[in-house]
């Protein structure tokens, strides 16, 4: 046999190298293509692309904005009151989707049969079903049928429910509520410090600990006293079909919040089921033998066991709802998308409105990713 | 190994890299040849002459807006905007029914004709001037002057703008109106609460469950819109006006052909009128002496011809869809008892105007 040399075209070496080189020409053509495509149309129909329009007055009105705007406002403001409507529903959804989430899927996992049998049409019905014509159930057949203005429903006279959204009592922007908010909020920090003093009296230094107990009580009572009287409320007022004062939550927000929040929890419920059956059921018989309560046995045993298989999938589920939440533009709530939308249609600017709109969920969503990434690390058995 | 299979697989690597190499060429002509066919439709091509060769005319309508263009259950459209459509087709193909109809929100419709997924946009579409430029449209002649109004209950007594102060307003999203109405609040000083909607039949859904006191939208819109409610007579329009509203149907800037010929088969509409022919009367004009008429139909020169369209295109349309009156009767006068008001010809102290055929 001669030392024959192998040809370049049979070489694996080469073959890999090229096969590379192709898959990057393909790539690149395909990008330089569509590239060259948007460049022709917009030559063809004289369109310039840049963000200049962004500071241009906005000449659009919002309804109920979170800061103080005006239709003179630019344009970038009126996409700032977008971003933190949506972020008010995704914040508030995720944590109301989260709590309903676990309550019904513990409930699947019920020994009542009644509780188990509703837990499963909840999540049956919810889950296969359009989130957006839930959404149009939510908006016109539940907020929209709620009394009218001139016969409102209220609680205490301080809360109305009409079908021009929830007015309740909120703080007044004074110098009174922020230095009440900050006393609070070390309130709070003191009672999570006296408590844990509490516990390490009682666990560790076999004390009744009942002067930390006082003492957690008196902070608490301070805090509430400070809560209703301390702070500078604005109370609703309903005269001449017209409600004054306070804050107003709109039936699009909550159309959108409870719509969301539902429908999330019942792909939460199946995660958290999983989660639960993932745990051996050794674990269960384990606790029940050394005598725990089977509400303990969840609280104390299974769940944080459960958790490490929750946490990956539940990440997907906030993530769902984080997008979704772009639905608002059918029950007409002004979130990111729905300000962006009319700002693409006044300014004809649809390409540069759709960056900004991707980019600002990509950016959410990554932060997101990356909390419950950090979260998943924490909760994971640490192996050493 | 024998010489025979060292030749096989020779031949099967040689037959695999001319697959790539055949596909990568394909790949190479396939991002040569579009952009090109792109290049064309700017310089040499029209969009007219493509319409004409693929033989029907795409056409993005409203759909929900009776009068104007709306489906019906047969999925067949009528109104006014629909059947200027029909006009074009009958134009270009001597067929009012060569038209495919795609349904535009408020929103999608500028971005409908800056793509060419529509040849034109017929959508009862107010011609602004940031619309004109930086949008890049080009609008052909008004076929409706509008103004924007305001729609409240009768109960409710509230007359002009000042009763609107903290009340909610429902409006569509995307539309002149949700500036206009900004502009005449700030303009007054009124604090008011806007609710906007995408879908126009959730802007009416939701004034009719009383979310809010008014709605507010053209005025032709709101007359049109306030017969189709549960109860017509708890209604009405205000005869507050906040705006100007030009409606004109629109075309994409840049491709001037085509805008031509749109331009003049709309002023073809007005200027038929004007010379009281219509679709009943037409047949009797086919031997007549007024060298206008003559010109008009396209019984001598060629005034279609010059700008790529068949020289009887105005006989065409008055054939087959009618004049500016008749569509006018049959999809709003008649149907809404809208007054024509402005939209009478000159002659008559309107604002229709067309010029010269000649």
């Amino acid at each position: 046999m001669e030392d024959e040399k192998i040809p370049f075209w049979r070489d694996s070496r080469v073959l890999r190298i090229v096969g590379q080189v192709v898959a990057l020409l393909i790539v690149f053509t395909i990008i330089f293509f569509l590239g060259n495509n948007l460049v022709n149309n917009f030559q063809r129909l004289g369109l310039t692309f840049g963000f200049n329009f962004l500071d241009r007055s906005a000449s659009f009105g919002i309804a109920n904005p979170p800061i103080a705007y005006s239709s003179n406002d630019p344009y970038t403001k009126a996409i700032l009151v977008g971003l933190i409507n949506s972020l008010r529903v995704m914040f508030f959804g995720i944590i109301i989707a989260l709590f309903l989430g676990i309550i019904v899927g513990i409930s699947r996992l019920s020994d009542n049969w009644l509780l188990r049998q509703l837990a499963t049409i909840y999540v049956e019905t919810l889950r296969n079903t359009p989130l957006l014509l839930q959404l149009f159930f939510w908006y016109f057949a539940v907020f929209l049928k709620l009394p009218r203005i001139d016969n409102p429903l209220t609680f205490g006279r301080w809360v109305f429910l009409t079908n021009r959204g929830l007015d309740i009592p909120w703080f007044g922007d004074a110098q009174q509520t922020w230095l009440g908010l900050s006393v609070i909020i070390l309130s709070i920090i003191l009672l999570v410090v006296l408590w844990r003093r509490r516990i390490y009296a009682v666990e560790e230094q076999g004390e009744s600990g009942q002067i930390w107990s006082w003492l957690s009580i008196a902070v608490a009572i301070a805090a509430m006293i400070i809560f209703c009287f301390g702070l500078d409320w604005d109370i609703p007022e309903l005269n001449n079909n017209n409600i004054a004062g306070g804050l107003n939550l709109s039936p699009e927000f909550a159309t959108l919040l409870i719509g969301l929040s539902v429908y999330t929890a019942a792909f939460i419920a199946e995660v958290v089921r999983a989660g639960i059956q993932s745990v051996s059921q050794g674990q269960w018989e384990a606790a029940r033998a050394l005598g725990l309560q089977p509400g303990l046995v969840m609280q104390l045993i299974i769940f944080p066991q459960a958790l490490r298989v929750m946490i990956p999938p539940l990440t997907s589920e906030f993530l769902n709802l984080a997008k979704n939440s772009s639905l608002a533009i059918a029950i007409g709530y002004n979130d990111i998308y729905s300000i962006s939308n009319t700002v693409a249609n006044q300014t004809g600017r649809s390409l540069e409105m759709l960056l900004i709109v991707i980019t600002t969920y990509l950016t959410i969503n990554l932060i997101i990713s990356l909390g419950m990434n950090w979260f998943n690390r924490a909760v994971q058995i640490k192996e050493r | 190994m024998s010489i025979k299979t060292y030749w096989k697989k020779q031949w099967g690597s040689l037959l695999i890299t001319g697959i790539i190499f055949a596909s990568l060429n394909g790949c190479g002509n396939g991002g040569d040849n579009t952009p090109s066919n792109g290049e064309n439709s700017s310089g040499t091509s029209s969009l007219l002459d493509r319409i004409q060769s693929r033989g029907n005319l795409i056409c993005g309508v409203n759909g929900q807006l009776p009068g104007f263009s709306f489906v019906d259950e047969n999925g067949e459209y009528s109104g006014m905007d629909a059947e200027y459509c029909r006009a074009v087709a009958s134009a270009l193909f001597d067929d009012p029914a060569q038209v495919e109809f795609r349904d535009l929100s408020a929103q999608e419709r500028f971005t409908a004709v800056q793509s060419g997924e529509v040849d034109l946009v017929s959508r009862n579409t107010t011609w602004t001037i940031s619309r004109d430029t930086s949008v890049g449209m080009e609008f052909a002649p008004i076929i409706f002057y509008d103004g924007q109004g305001i729609m409240v209950r009768k109960d409710s007594e509230i007359q002009d703008l000042e009763g609107l102060a903290d009340k909610s307003i429902c409006v569509l999203s995307g539309t002149t109106n949700e500036q206009n109405l900004a502009d005449q609040m700030r303009k007054q000083g009124i604090n008011y609460q806007p609710v906007v909607f995408e879908d126009v039949d959730a802007v009416y859904a939701a004034y009719e469950q009383e979310r809010c006191a008014g709605v507010t939208s053209d005025r032709s819109q709101l007359t049109v819109r306030r017969a189709v409610l549960a109860n017509p007579d708890e209604h009405e329009v205000s005869s507050v006006v906040l705006s100007k509203e030009p409606l004109a149907p629109m075309v994409a800037n840049g491709d001037a052909n085509w805008f031509d010929a749109v331009k003049w088969i709309t002023f073809a509409l007005i200027q038929a009128e004007e010379l009281e022919i219509n679709s009943q009367n037409i047949s009797s004009f086919e031997n007549t002496e007024d060298p206008q008429i003559r010109r008009f139909l396209g019984q001598e020169g060629n005034l279609g011809e010059d700008m790529g369209l068949p020289n009887d295109f105005a006989a065409r349309i008055v054939k087959h869809v009618g004049n500016y009156g008749e569509i006018y009767d049959r999809n709003i006068g008649q149907p809404f008892g809208l007054d024509r008001g402005l939209n009478r010809l000159w002659t008559d102290g309107g604002l229709l105007y067309s010029p010269p055929f000649r």
